[in-house]
């Protein structure tokens, strides 16, 4: 079959315009009933069919051709918009794909014929590009949550005049402790503190990388000038820890948050900060 | 140390370790089927926390390997059993490397030695170039 010029392709969507357009809508509408309303994605289709129609003109063969720059950025838009507003993949595609429905409906029409194949054909690309676009669109939210984990999970708290907690929930690793230290430090620093309280509880296995990292925040602390108790040793723990050989050397551990925060608030009357109180 | 229990096992589940959040999947496993095995929540916790160590030993120095969990009875008790296996370069010297506080690496050097003494039954098979298996396995009281 001889090569039909993007043009002629422009010309035949433009010619049949309404009857593709209308096929277009119900196929999309049906399948994103409750998602989205017919209004919204008429005007989502006209943006998109208008791009088409241009790129086509511009020559643009290709979906990755620069005819396409604009088609592709809409297409870019309307997918992340649907990664974030939690469609499926599937609802995310058909939008694009229904655009088929649209050029079935011209069989009949004898001077459409030539170039249904080629257009249906750039149809399956752009379907692909917006899956493509909605699966990165969705890993950047991944990503954007895992950070936001990272930082929710660590919140330093202010118990008393001097003394600050960290309550660590759930899994310890490289990345996190380095979180915590950090944001320990700091509000050492910024709340004048001299007794840092790290609560354990909520860790429900303590091993040897787990241990490393927490003897390496107490270190950092006491390099600070402050005076740091791991609290929540459970008697589970307390036992992993001893049969796996770790030791906590001169670190003030306590049972309970309880225990070591009339401890912290003992020895913060003895220094001279507590002195005023 | 009693002789081994002659073991059945049922439902063997294998997880692949090649990354940090694998071993947390390995964690899980191992405690849900502790559990299901009813271990003490003292042995619960010792064998998690062997598994984790044993786990992060096939990702950081295997180089990746895989871990199977599998509930044991020998039809008195019922127990945990896990096997780690990697094709990494293997310890040269293994006495050198259950010994507290050595390491070729970074950490503390009680991974490997600690494991040993969180579980009831250890066992161990490795040579230079052939890769590292490691048998755990905990059973209940």
């Amino acid at each position: 079959m001889p090569a039909v010029a993007p043009e002629t392709l422009a010309q035949t969507l433009v010619d049949h315009a309404p009857t593709v357009r209308a096929a277009w809508l119900d196929a999309a509408a049906d399948e994103l009933r409750g998602r989205t309303t017919r209004g919204e994605l008429e005007r989502e289709q006209t943006d998109i069919y208008d791009a088409l129609v241009d790129g086509l003109r511009a020559g643009g063969t290709e979906v990755s051709a620069e005819a396409f720059d604009q088609l592709r950025g809409i297409l870019a838009d309307v997918s992340a918009a649907r990664a974030r507003l939690g469609f499926t993949p599937r609802e995310t595609a058909v939008g694009m794909f229904a655009l088929k429905e649209g050029l079935y409906a011209l069989a009949g029409s004898p001077d459409a014929m030539a170039g249904l194949v080629p257009l249906l054909r750039l149809v399956d690309d752009l379907g692909l590009f917006t899956f493509e676009t909605f699966a990165s669109a969705r890993e950047a939210i991944i990503s954007e949550q895992a950070e936001q984990l990272l930082e929710l999970s660590t919140p330093v708290v202010k118990l008393w005049e001097g003394i600050v907690a960290v309550p660590l929930v759930g899994t310890l690793d490289s990345a996190r402790t380095q979180v915590v230290m950090e944001k320990l430090l700091n509000t050492l620093v910024e709340t004048g503190s001299t007794q840092a309280i790290i609560d354990i509880t909520g860790v429900p296995a303590v091993d040897t990388q787990v241990a490393q990292h927490l003897l390496k925040t107490v270190v950092a602390a006491r390099l600070m000038g402050a005076e740091c108790t791991i609290s929540g040793i459970r008697p589970q723990i307390a036992q992993t820890i001893v049969a796996l050989g770790i030791e906590f050397g001169d670190i003030r551990t306590r049972a309970t948050l309880a225990d070591a925060l009339v401890d912290a608030l003992r020895e913060g009357r003895r220094s001279p900060a507590g002195v005023t109180a | 140390m009693t002789t081994a229990p002659v073991a059945t096992a049922t439902a063997t589940e294998r997880l692949e370790v090649r990354a940090d959040s694998d071993v947390v999947r390995v964690r899980q496993l191992v405690r849900a089927v502790a559990q299901k095995a009813r271990l003490s929540l003292v042995d619960q916790t010792k064998l998690v926390t062997a598994a984790s160590e044993l786990a992060r030993n096939t990702l950081v120095y295997g180089g990746g390997g895989d871990v199977e969990v599998e509930l044991v009875t020998d039809g008195r008790r019922s127990g945990v059993r896990a096997v780690f296996s990697d094709e990494g370069p293997g310890i040269a010297d293994l006495d050198l490397a259950l010994t507290d506080g050595w390491t070729s690496g970074s950490g503390l050097g009680l991974g490997l030695s600690g494991s040993r003494r969180l579980v009831e039954q250890f066992s161990i098979d490795t040579a230079p170039g052939a890769g590292t298996r490691v048998e755990i396995a905990t059973w209940s009281r």
